[in-house]
C-alpha cells in the first residue's frame, strides 16, 4: 500500500494535518508532522489540509456520483397500533430544517394496517406530504416485510434523505434496508443539518463511549440515511391550518417473503412514568442510595410538579427501577430543568440528560463534572439543599 | 449444529481518555478486549452446543493482533478461529464490514446459527448484525435475551422499548444478543495454553481468500466516511448560589421565576 511522506523542510509544524485527520494517524513530535502507518486509512484529508503541500502520497481518488433524480427529505413513521411513535413528530421537525436548507419536501412514509386516516397530524406538525402504504402484513412490526415495503417506495420515490429513529425498531429495520439498497447509512445520530457548500447531508454522532464525536458523510448513494436519537430533536408546535398531500401506494407483498413468527407480545405494564415528556426531571445519583435519599427526591418531585430520575448507579444498588436510569444505556431527556442531585456528571450520564434547557447541580464537590455543564450549581449536602427548597417552593 | 460467533476486538472505552491540550483520543495504554456484548454471544454459542452438540466457530475482522481475542474464545471453548485480516480491509463502514464478515460466511458455507453483539463500544452502531443477515439472505433477530435454539428452528425473547416477544425463525438465522442473555465463563488456563499453541485451529484470511477486490472492502469499499471528530462542548455559563440553604432557595426560585418558569403550581 501507498506510503504518506512528509516533506520535513516544507512542514512549518502548524499542525492542521493531525488536525484535520479522523483517524489520528498524524501527530505532531517536536514540531513535525508524523504519519502513523498502523492508523492511517489513506483518506487523503491531510494532504487537503496542508497549506505548504509538504505531505505528499498516492491517495486512491474516487468519484463522487452525482444523484439529480434524487429529493426530499423522507421521514419513517414508527408507529405501534396506530398510534405514531413521538419520535416521529421530533424527525419530522428535524426534516424541516433541512429541507428548508434543500428547498425541498418532507415527506413522511407511514406503514401500517389502518393508517391511512391519521395522517393530519403528521402534516400539522411539518410534513408536506405522507406518502402510506396500508396492508394487513403490516399491522405487526417485522423485519423483512417493513424492509421489503419501505425498499420498494425508496426505488419508486428516490428520497435525498431518510431519517428512522435510534428505537429498537429503527435499528433493526434500518441496516436491513441499507444493506439491501446499497445506502450509506450512520447509527444513532445526535445533530443532523446540511452542509452548506456540497449540500450533502452532515450526520454528527458520539463514538468510544460518548468520549469523541464524529461527523460523518454518505456521499456514494442515495438517500443519505440516518438513525437518529429519541429525545434529542425537537418537535414543532401543531399548526392545524397547515395542508398537504396524502398518497396511499400499492406495494406487491407476494414478493416479500417473511421468515419469522411472531408467537407473543408481551408489553410492560405502564408504570406511569414517561421521563421524555417531564417538563421538570429531579435526578439523584449515588448519595441518594437510601430510603431517605429517595423520599427527599420524590418529596421534592411532588412539590415542583415534576419526575424523579436518577443515575446508573441507583438502578443497580436498586433504589429505582430502570425506567428511571438517565443516560448512554437509559434514556435520552430534555425537559425544561433538570435538577442533579449528588451526581458526578460521568460522560454516560451527561449523555442523556445535556439538551436540558437549564440544568441545576447540588453537588457537595465544587470540581464535579456537573458543575461546569450546569446553568445553576449549588455546592453543598442536597440533603440540607432540597428539603429547603421542597420548603421554599410550597410556601410560596 | 454450526454456530458462528462474530467477535471485534475493541478498545475498553471506560478506559479512553482524552488528551486535554489536543481532545485526541489518548490510545496508548489502553487494553483491548472482545467486545462485552460478544462474549455473551460466545457464552450463548457454547451453551447451544452444549445442549444439541454442535460447533462453534469464531470470526473476527481486524489487525493482526485481533488473533487474541480469537484465542481468548478458544480458551473459552471455541472449536475454531478464523481472522479476517489484511490492509486492504483497514477504514471499513458498517457496509464494507458487512461485505467482508458475509464474504467469508459464504466461503464457511455451512452455518446455522449465526450470533453477534448487539452492538460494539468503539462504533456502537448495531447495524453489523442485521447487514451481515441481509447479505446472506436469512432472518435476523436481534436484541435477544433469551435463546432457545432447536435442530432447524430458533424461538428467543426480543426486548422491545416498551415490552417484548417471542418469535420463531428457522435456521439459518441471524441473532444479536444482549448481555442479560447469560453469564459467560472464563477462559480456563489449559485452555489459553491450546489456543495459543500450534495445534489450535486458527486460520488466517486475506482479500482474496475471500474473492474481494480490495476496492470493494476497508476505506474504498465504504460508503459512509467520517469528515471530523471532535471533542464535546458542553460547558455552560455557570451561576454559583450561595449562602444559606433557604437563601439559595429563594434565589433559585426567583431566577427562574425571571426566566417565566414558576417551581411548582
Ligand atoms: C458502558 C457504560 C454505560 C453507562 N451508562 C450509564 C447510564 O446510562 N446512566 C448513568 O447514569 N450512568 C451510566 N454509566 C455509569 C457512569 O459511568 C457513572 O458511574 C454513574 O453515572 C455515576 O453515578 P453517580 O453520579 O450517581 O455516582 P458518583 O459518580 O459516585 O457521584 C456521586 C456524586 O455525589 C456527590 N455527593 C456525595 N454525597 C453528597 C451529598 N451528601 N450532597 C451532595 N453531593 C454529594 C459526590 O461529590 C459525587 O459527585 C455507564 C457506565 C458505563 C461504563
Ligand atoms: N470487525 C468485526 N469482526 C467481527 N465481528 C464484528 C466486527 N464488527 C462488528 N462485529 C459484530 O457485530 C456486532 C455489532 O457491531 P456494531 O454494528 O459495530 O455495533 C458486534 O458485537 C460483533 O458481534
Amino acid at each position: 500500500m501507498a506510503d504518506i511522506v512528509v516533506n520535513l523542510e516544507k512542514c512549518n509544524g502548524c499542525g492542521m494535518c493531525a488536525r484535520s485527520c479522523p483517524y489520528q494517524a498524524i501527530e505532531m513530535v517536536d514540531k513535525k508532522a508524523v504519519w502513523i502507518e498502523d492508523r492511517c486509512t489513506l483518506c487523503g484529508a491531510c494532504l487537503e489540509a496542508c497549506k505548504f503541500d509538504a505531505i505528499s502520497g498516492d491517495i486512491p481518488s474516487r468519484e463522487v456520483p452525482l444523484f439529480p433524480d434524487h429529493r426530499d427529505v423522507w421521514v419513517f413513521v414508527e408507529q405501534h397500533d396506530g398510534v405514531f411513535h413521538r419520535s416521529a413528530f421530533e424527525l419530522i421537525g428535524c426534516a424541516r430544517t433541512l429541507a428548508a436548507d434543500l428547498g425541498q419536501q418532507v415527506v413522511a412514509a407511514v406503514l401500517g394496517d389502518g393508517v391511512r386516516d391519521k395522517t393530519a397530524t403528521l402534516i400539522h406538525h411539518g410534513a408536506d406530504r405522507c406518502v402510506v402504504v396500508d396492508h394487513s402484513a403490516l399491522a405487526y412490526y417485522q423485519t423483512c416485510t417493513y424492509a421489503h415495503v419501505i425498499s420498494e417506495l425508496i426505488s419508486k420515490h428516490k428520497p435525498n434523505i431518510l431519517l428512522i429513529a435510534a428505537t429498537h425498531l429503527g435499528r433493526d429495520l434500518a441496516p436491513r434496508v441499507a444493506r439491501r439498497m446499497g445506502l450509506g447509512l450512520t447509527a444513532d445520530c445526535t445533530r443532523l443539518s446540511i452542509d452548506p457548500d456540497e449540500k450533502i447531508l452532515l450526520q454528527t454522532r458520539p463514538a468510544f463511549g460518548g468520549n469523541i464525536m464524529a461527523t460523518i458523510v454518505s456521499r456514494y448513494s442515495r438517500p443519505q440515511t440516518s438513525t437518529v436519537r429519541p429525545g434529542i430533536m425537537r418537535a414543532l408546535e401543531p399548526d392545524e391550518a397547515r395542508t398537504g398531500e396524502v398518497v396511499v401506494e400499492d406495494v406487491n407483498m407476494a414478493e416479500c417473503r417473511e421468515f419469522t413468527k411472531v408467537l407473543e407480545c408481551v408489553m410492560n405494564p405502564d408504570k406511569g412514568i414517561d421521563l421524555g415528556a417531564a417538563k421538570i426531571i429531579v435526578a439523584g445519583g449515588r448519595p441518594m442510595c437510601s430510603e431517605r435519599g429517595v423520599s427527599v427526591l420524590k418529596d421534592f418531585a411532588e412539590a415542583v410538579g415534576g419526575q424523579v430520575a436518577c443515575t446508573r448507579v441507583v438502578v443497580e444498588e436498586g433504589f429505582l427501577p430502570v425506567e428511571h436510569q438517565v443516560g448512554q444505556t437509559g434514556l435520552t431527556v430534555r425537559p425544561e430543568i433538570y435538577f442533579a442531585c449528588g451526581i458526578s456528571g460521568a460522560i454516560q450520564h451527561k449523555a442523556g440528560m445535556d439538551g436540558s434547557r437549564y440544568i441545576v447541580a447540588i453537588n457537595k464537590d465544587a470540581d464535579a463534572p456537573i458543575i461546569e455543564i450546569a446553568d445553576f450549581a449549588i455546592v453543598g449536602d442536597v440533603f440540607e439543599i432540597l428539603p429547603a427548597l421542597t420548603k421554599a417552593v410550597k410556601e410560596q | 449444529m454450526n454456530i458462528v460467533v462474530l467477535v471485534k476486538q475493541v478498545p475498553n472505552t471506560s478506559e479512553v481518555r482524552l488528551d486535554p491540550k489536543t481532545g485526541n483520543l489518548i490510545r496508548e495504554g489502553v487494553e483491548s478486549i472482545i467486545n462485552p456484548e460478544d462474549r455473551h454471544a460466545l457464552e450463548a454459542a457454547l451453551s447451544v452446543k452444549e445442549r444439541v452438540d454442535g460447533k462453534v466457530t469464531v470470526v473476527s475482522m481486524g489487525p493482526p493482533q485481533a488473533i487474541d481475542v480469537i484465542c481468548e474464545a478458544i480458551a473459552m471453548g471455541a472449536d475454531k478461529g478464523i481472522l479476517l485480516s489484511d490492509r486492504a480491509f483497514a477504514g471499513a463502514d458498517t457496509w464494507a464490514t458487512s461485505t467482508t464478515l458475509g464474504l467469508a460466511l459464504r466461503r464457511i458455507a455451512d452455518y446455522d446459527l449465526i450470533i453477534a453483539g448487539r452492538q460494539a463500544v468503539d462504533g456502537d452502531t448495531a447495524q453489523i448484525g442485521p447487514q451481515v443477515a441481509e447479505f446472506l439472505g436469512v432472518p435476523q433477530l436481534t436484541y435477544v435475551r433469551h435463546l432457545d435454539a432447536r435442530e432447524d428452528v430458533v424461538i428467543a425473547e426480543r426486548v422491545l422499548e416498551d415490552g417484548c416477544e417471542h418469535i420463531e425463525a428457522p435456521t439459518p438465522v441471524l441473532v444479536t444478543v444482549l448481555a442479560e442473555l447469560n453469564e459467560p465463563r472464563f477462559p480456563t488456563v489449559e485452555g489459553m495454553i491450546h489456543a495459543t499453541s500450534k495445534h489450535s485451529n486458527i486460520e488466517v484470511w486475506n482479500a482474496s481468500d475471500i474473492g474481494v477486490k480490495v476496492q470493494d472492502v476497508g476505506l474504498p469499499g465504504s460508503l459512509t466516511h467520517v469528515v471530523r471528530t471532535f471533542t464535546p462542548k458542553e460547558a455552560r455559563d455557570t451561576q454559583h448560589l450561595e449562602g444559606s440553604p433557604a437563601s439559595i432557595a429563594s434565589q433559585l426560585i426567583d431566577a427562574f421565576r425571571q426566566r417565566e418558569i414558576r417551581l411548582g403550581d
